[in-house]
């Protein structure tokens, strides 16, 4: 069924259509109407789902985090400074391994307060263990949820989907809504490895010693170390679970196509230009514009941040003579996080080569700045020309 | 009209093993044991940041025979309010759920989760060990440390604040059930968890925890010093149901009696207290007249 | 010796006795029961039992006459101190020989 509505709605479709059990919410700008979607829906009955008004977003991640290690599906949803108040529990869930889908609708942070769209919030959470999707449509939105549950599921990893606050939560596009018959085909009911139960009694989580120890039955149980290692050794091989998660999603739905990258004219390109999210879709209009100049350039959005596809984007920009980086988002102090991963996956993988590209960093859109289209046009073409500067380059600023 | 649990007819199934890392003579162990069992097989517990989280064990030895998730210091109530919310959408209403924090966990930095959750009307028991200060972390202030005790980080003047009262707190919700217990008196927190665990909403439970190294006396004394705050009138046992207020077990004896041990001799019976002075000491015992008075009032 | 084949990949307990060891290596004295001050005993019957409600450490056992695990019994007195009949007192650890500590 197509239909046209916003961003939120379309990721509160998608938690519709995983019949999730338990949400949590607290309201924070721009994700406010994903939730109170939801709650309509629980309170009409169209979902079999307890919904919990909790009394902070910290509290919101809390009650997922017990909910699904008791054995439910569940969700929570949040932006900004909400999802920097739960970085505790962030840092939590990914530890104790729970399946949990959250969107981040991305908004700054303060301080200053900001309402407005950058991906400051997400990006800040990059370190945390938890897998990271970014959105570029309407229709990205509410199928990544339903590939998110069944990725999480899948590998015991937490995930985020991201998608950018206003410029895609609040904006309506067309979108194909799926089937519940194919998404119930798609996504098995949730059965975890383990769910507190008095019957098999457990202590989930508590102190965990730097060092192995004999456990009650004799055998020598990993230690902390171990622990985090197998989270981070998994979220590397979630690579191929979300590889997987695409081509099921394909088969049954009929769409899909690279899970980790998002290529536009980048076949023949001698410069690419690379963003997470909307951004991506934005410089096609750039891409374009430069095309008929001559120019070969072309545009790749990069789906997965983490784990991060080291290996699928050093293969799309093998040879490329440079890389144009844009992002919202920085690790302060240094330069864009998207930037610093991609540096480190191209020096990783191609050199000595001879086939290294450079790399120019633009950061775009802080707060919300208004992002022209003309200002990536004119920022593109010069990178195509030479590397403009070392350090990255803040378009529209008015100092 | 309840009947009083006796120790002949207390259950005699274990919910703890032997061999835990709490301190010789941990009031809470004491607490935490007979409170299992008035709690019983089907229960899920959630337990933050505490001596508890210590008592039952380190990965991967649990010293506690039922289930139990380790959350974050703020997030107790929060916690149990999503495997409510679990069970509820599966259908186990047999499961209880039962949270156990400390006095820091609960007066201070778990004091917003869980009046979130009493507002939501969480179906839960929430009980409250409070043993006066952060005791795992060696023994700093809390909200309820008493006034003048001496702690890690009030090491010459004391806590120069009132002890917070957090049962009034948790009354202020209008809960169906809110009651003090104390260690020194187990058979009466065993029946308080039994009367108000199939009532309806969070029922708040706060239990006071002699602690040897923290208060500062022989580990042997300790129900003793238990028993002399409720003798002294300085801790009162009670119960509040449905917002009506009633003393309890010994506290409702006291009210018989009309005699109350000098407060002086719980102070003398902990090291903490040692830098009150007899000025303060008097003020504390004017105090504990004055809201004694109002008992004896309202019992006539 | 490795726990790659280990069955969980979380911190996941499963419960038993002695986490923190055998406890009771922390006794500086022991409690020693004498049965003929001892109410449940001298009346063969069900009674009393103060000492295994109070006991903080689950090592004396509701049985005629209780039972003490020195295994993990810490020595903190409470049992000694409640009793009502001070049918226990508490002992230096020190009197007992090398020998019977071997026992337990």
């Amino acid at each position: 069924m197509h239909i046209i509505e916003n961003g939120n709605v379309a990721a509160a479709l998608g938690v519709r259509l995983c019949h999730v059990n338990v949400i949590a919410a607290y309201p924070i700008t721009p994700q406010t109407p994903l939730t109170e979607k939801l709650s309509e829906y629980v309170e009409a009955g169209e979902m079999q789902a307890e919904y919990i008004p909790v009394e902070s977003e910290h509290s919101a991640l809390a009650v997922c985090i017990a909910a699904s290690s008791a054995g439910a599906r569940s969700f929570t949803a949040t932006s900004s400074n909400g999802l920097l108040y739960m970085h505790e529990q962030v840092q939590w869930a990914a530890g104790a391994r729970l399946s949990l889908v959250m969107c981040v609708v991305n908004r700054a942070v303060g301080a200053p307060w900001n309402v407005w769209n950058d991906q400051q919030d997400s990006i800040s959470q990059r370190d945390t263990g938890w897998i990271q999707i970014y959105c570029c449509d309407h229709q990205q939105i509410i199928d990544s949820v339903i590939k998110a549950y069944w990725l999480a599921e899948k590998v015991s990893i937490p995930i985020m989907v991201c998608y950018d606050g206003y410029i895609l939560s609040h904006t309506y596009m067309p979108f194909e809504v799926p089937e519940q018959e194919k998404v119930d085909k798609f996504l098995p009911p949730f059965r975890p490895d383990y769910a507190l139960n008095p019957e098999e009694p457990a202590n989930l989580n508590t102190v965990t010693l730097p060092d192995v120890r004999m456990d009650v039955r004799g055998e020598l149980a990993h230690g902390y170390m171990e622990i985090r290692y197998l989270l981070h050794e998994e979220m590397r091989t979630s690579l191929t679970a979300a590889a997987e998660a695409e081509k099921r999603f394909a088969d049954i739905f009929g769409r899909g196509g690279d899970p980790y990258v998002e290529p536009y004219l980048c076949d023949d390109a001698e410069y690419i230009a690379v963003g997470l999210g909307s951004l991506t879709y934005q410089l096609r209009v750039s891409v374009d514009t430069l095309r008929k100049e001559g120019i070969k350039v072309g545009v790749m959005g990069v789906r997965f941040y983490r784990p991060f596809p080291d290996e699928a984007v050093a293969k799309a920009l093998k040879g490329k003579k440079g890389v144009i980086v844009y992002e919202k988002a920085l690790s302060y102090g240094y330069e864009g996080a998207l930037a610093s991963d991609l540096k480190s996956a191209l020096y990783e993988h191609l050199a000595g080569t001879g086939k290294l590209p450079f790399v120019q960093n633009f950061i775009a859109g802080i707060g919300g700045r208004d992002i022209k289209t003309d200002d990536l046009t004119q920022t593109l073409r010069a990178a195509t020309k030479n590397r403009v500067s070392k350090e990255p380059v803040w378009i529209g600023l008015k100092l | 009209m309840q009947a009083k649990t006796t120790i002949l007819n207390l259950p005699t199934e274990e919910f703890v093993h032997p061999g835990t890392r709490a301190c010789t003579g941990c009031g809470l162990a004491i607490a935490y044991r007979v409170g299992l069992k008035a709690l019983g097989k089907d229960t899920i517990l959630v337990v933050p940041p505490s001596c508890l989280t210590v008592l039952q064990g380190l990965f991967p030895i649990a010293s506690t025979k039922l289930p139990c998730l380790n959350v974050t210091f703020a997030s107790t109530a929060a916690a149990a309010s999503g495997i409510l919310a679990t069970l509820k959408s599966q259908g186990k209403d047999n499961i209880k759920v039962a949270a156990w924090a400390g006095d820091g966990g609960t007066s201070d930095i778990g004091l917003q989760a869980l009046s979130g959750a009493a507002e939501r009307g969480e179906n839960f028991i929430y009980l409250c060990y409070d043993n006066e200060g952060y005791m795992n972390t060696g023994v700093q202030r809390s909200g309820t440390t008493p006034m003048g005790a001496v702690t890690a980080n009030t090491p010459f003047k004391g806590k120069l604040q009132q002890k917070k009262d957090v049962p009034a707190i948790m009354a202020a919700h209008n809960l169906s059930y809110v009651a003090a217990c104390s260690a020194a008196y187990p058979l009466d927190l065993f029946d308080k968890i039994r009367k108000c665990m199939d009532m309806p909403g969070t029922k708040y439970i706060h239990i006071h925890i002699p602690c040897p190294p923290g208060w500062g006396y022989e580990a042997r004394y300790g129900i003793k010093v238990g028993r002399l705050a409720v003798e002294t009138g300085y801790y009162d046992l009670y119960e509040i149901v449905n917002g009506e207020f009633k003393l309890t077990a010994a506290s409702e004896k006291l009210v018989e009696k009309r005699k109350l041990i000098p407060v002086r001799e719980y102070f003398r019976s902990q090291s903490r207290f040692r830098i009150l002075t007899d000025a303060q000491i008097a003020a504390i015992q004017n105090q504990i007249d004055a809201k004694w008075a109002n008992y004896y009032k309202k019992d006539e | 010796m490795g726990t790659r084949n280990y069955r969980r990949k979380t911190s996941h307990s499963e419960h038993g006795p002695g986490d923190g060891g055998r406890t009771g290596s922390w006794r500086v004295e022991r409690p020693v029961l004498n049965k003929s001050l001892c109410i449940p005993c001298k009346r063969n019957t069900e009674a009393c039992f103060i000492c295994w409600l109070l006991c903080p450490d689950v090592v004396i056992s509701r049985t005629i006459p209780p039972k003490i695990d020195l295994e993990y019994c810490k020595g903190c007195g409470i049992c000694a101190e409640e009793c009502p009949t001070k049918a226990i007192t508490m002992v230096d650890e020190a009197q007992f020989s090398e020998e019977e500590k071997e026992k337990e």
